[in-house]
Parts: C-alpha cells; sequence; structure tokens
C-alpha cells in the first residue's frame, strides 16, 4: 500500500496545489495530510467542489477535487454544463465505492456503472494501480492540459492507505 | 422591513448602478437572464458569464477569491440560483474570504423561466448569510441605498452579501454570444496577475 504522504508528494510534485471535495473513507489518508499542509480547502457539495475548482483554475491553481463516487452524481451537471462546455480542467479523485459488488447496497449501481457513465459524458478515466501510479498521475496530469477537460484517477480500497481500514 | 410598491428597481438598474461603481474587479454572474442582462449592460473582459450549472456561481466566485486573495471578487447571484446552492453560504462563512462580495437580485421568483416563485418570498436569505458567517449582510431596495452599501462593500473587509430586493421586470437580452472555451481564455488572462 502507498504512504497517503508520498501520494500527496506524488500529486505536488505533479503540479497539483488546489485540492478540494468531500471525504470518503478511502480518501481519508489523503485529506488528512493534505489537511496537514495547509492545501486542502472542504467544501459541502461535490458539484460546489468542482465549481470552486474552476474559480481556482481560473486564478491560476492547477486543481484537484477529491469524492466518493456516489459524489459524481451530484457534479454532474456542473461537470457537464461548466467544465465540459467551457474547457475548464480540473483532477478528479474519485474513490470506487461498490467495486466489483463488494459494498453496501446503496454504493452498487454506481460501483458498476460508474466507468460507463465517465464515458458517456467523456471524461477521461484511470484506475489508479500501485505499480503505475506514478505514470498514471502522469497520464491525468498530461490529459488535464492537453484536452482542458475534467480527467478522473478512480481509487480502490487498498491502494492508498486509509485512516481507517 | 419590506419595500414598498413603486420604490423597486428593476435588476438591470440595479445591475447597472453597481457596474458603474465597478473597476478591475472579477465578476461572476450566475445563469439564466442575469448574465444575459449584464452581457448587455457593461460587457468586460473580467466579466465570467455563468450560461448552465445552476447554484455555483458563488462557489466559482469562492475558489476564484481563495486563489487570488488580492483580487476582488463580486458574484451576482439570483434567489433561485442561491437557494439551489444554499450549502456554500456555508462554505464562505466558514472559510472568511476577505475579498469576496457575494451580491444578490432577490426578484423572489425563477424569472427566467417564467416567474414560478421561489421561497425567498418567505425565507431571508439576508438572516441566512448573516447566521452563516458573512460580515457584512444588507438588505436593500432603493438606488441611493444599493449604490451606498455596494460601495462600502468595495472598500470593507468580507465576505459581504448585498441582498438587492428587485421587481420581476426583465430586460430584453440576448444569450450570451462568446463561446465558453473563448470566456475561460479571456478571464482566466484578465483576472490573473
Ligand atoms: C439545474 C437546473 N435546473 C433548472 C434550470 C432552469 N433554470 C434556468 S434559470 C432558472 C431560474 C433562476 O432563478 P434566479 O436565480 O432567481 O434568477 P432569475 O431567473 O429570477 O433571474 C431556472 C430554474 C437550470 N438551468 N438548471
Ligand atoms: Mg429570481
Amino acid at each position: 500500500m502507498i504512504e497517503s504522504d508520498d501520494f500527496v508528494k506524488a500529486l505536488q510534485d505533479i503540479g497539483f496545489d488546489f485540492f478540494t471535495g468531500v471525504p470518503d473513507t478511502i480518501l481519508g489518508g489523503i485529506i488528512e495530510v493534505l489537511g496537514e499542509r495547509r492545501l486542502y480547502t472542504p467544501a459541502v457539495r461535490e458539484d460546489e467542489a468542482v465549481a470552486m475548482a474552476a474559480g481556482a483554475f481560473f486564478g491560476g491553481k492547477i486543481p484537484a477535487v477529491l469524492m466518493q463516487n456516489s459524489g459524481l452524481g451530484n457534479a454532474l451537471n456542473v461537470l457537464m454544463s461548466l467544465n465540459l462546455i467551457y474547457q475548464i480542467p480540473s483532477l478528479l479523485l474519485v474513490s470506487w465505492r461498490g467495486f466489483e459488488g463488494k459494498d453496501a447496497p446503496e454504493h452498487l449501481v454506481m460501483g458498476q456503472t460508474m466507468p460507463q457513465l465517465l464515458e458517456t459524458i467523456r471524461i477521461p478515466h484511470r484506475t489508479l494501480s500501485q505499480e503505475t501510479i506514478i505514470e498514471d498521475l502522469k497520464w491525468a496530469a498530461q490529459t488535464f492540459m492537453a484536452q482542458r477537460v475534467p480527467v478522473a484517477l478512480l481509487l480502490k480500497k487498498g491502494i492508498v492507505k486509509a485512516v481507517q481500514p | 422591513m419590506q419595500p414598498e410598491e413603486g420604490v423597486m428597481q428593476s435588476r438591470a438598474q440595479a445591475m447597472k448602478a453597481l457596474l458603474e461603481l465597478m473597476s478591475d474587479q472579477a465578476l461572476i454572474i450566475c445563469n439564466g437572464f442575469p448574465s444575459r442582462e449584464a452581457h448587455k449592460l457593461c460587457e468586460r473582459e473580467q466579466n465570467f458569464y455563468m450560461i448552465g450549472s445552476m447554484g455555483v456561481a458563488a462557489s466559482i466566485g469562492l475558489g476564484l477569491a481563495l486563489a487570488q486573495p488580492q483580487k476582488t471578487v463580486v458574484v451576482f447571484d439570483g434567489d433561485g440560483n442561491v437557494l439551489m446552492g444554499m450549502g456554500t453560504l456555508a462554505t464562505i462563512g466558514a472559510l472568511q474570504p476577505r475579498n469576496l462580495i457575494h451580491v444578490v437580485f432577490d426578484n423572489e421568483v425563477y424569472g427566467t423561466t417564467g416567474n414560478q416563485p421561489t421561497y425567498s418570498r418567505v425565507v431571508k436569505l439576508d438572516h441566512i448569510a448573516k447566521s452563516a458567517g458573512y460580515v457584512n449582510v444588507e438588505r436593500v431596495w432603493e438606488r441611493e441605498d444599493i449604490i451606498y452599501e455596494f460601495k462600502e462593500m468595495l472598500g470593507n473587509t468580507g465576505p459581504s452579501f448585498l441582498l438587492i430586493k428587485v421587481n420581476e421586470q426583465i430586460e430584453d437580452a440576448d444569450r450570451v454570444s462568446i463561446e465558453p472555451a473563448d470566456m475561460t481564455k479571456r478571464f482566466k488572462t484578465a483576472v490573473t496577475p
């Protein structure tokens, strides 16, 4: 498992300097480290977070939004009618709850359909793996810069160390 | 206190009065007719016209205000928009961006979609902003007060919340003609040093 500290450092090394979002247990360790480094601005909804990240991008920041995949549902309209229309890029760090149907019932539909959902709305995405994590981050940053769209990195349980097991 | 009939401004009149007081501040305008009217009244490169994403104009303003703490950021919002993104009042109240002025043109209706009443007729948005922690909160409807309070807010430390009660009159204004992707480029250039 990757230490949250190393993961945040990799994100910073690649240029990300504005972080917002709504917590999930899978993201807890990352949010804790971001908080310690005073890089994280908590949002109350994921669509608010995506819009805040857009504002930060206008102000010269390279933003990332952390959310549970259920939050993707909350953020959908902003992603489609703001980011994708105005060509405002953002890194979406999305925890993949309901992966392979092994989770609480409320996560199962989104857990199963998320990749198709992202493809339908044309948001490029990759699933982070421990072996390719640096490559994955590079790909995300390159796609962010070149295509000026939101780019999603999907984070399954057990890749980056969480606060709670 | 409730405004009397007749003394209330149209949103376009109130908007014009504010725009005349602005210089290089960044301005984000919510979707619907507010954006169209601002576009017709005073086109400037520091204007960001939001055409979709109802409810998040203030969130965009907040992100910009945090990224550029030296820049004053003004948001022109609508009552329907604020009600949709009401959680953001809490976020702004908690984060206390000193350089953010949140103006709400409150016509008590979803004017753009045909004047269906909103809850701002009974729910006091200024009271909510005050409870959330905005530092300066004012409720105005007469021209002199609108000008006086906005001037004060431009000079003071925020976050500020200016609730302007306006009538339902809509200005005959076309859709915003600027391509959204072009708007991103020019707005980003205009608001970053
Ligand atoms: C998510 C979403 N729901 C509904 C609409 C339709 N819509 C466009 S503008 C608007 C009303 C906005 O109300 P308000 O902020 O009070 O501004 P006003 O129209 O009164 O000027 C609505 C409901 C929309 N654009 N997006
Ligand atoms: Mg209205």
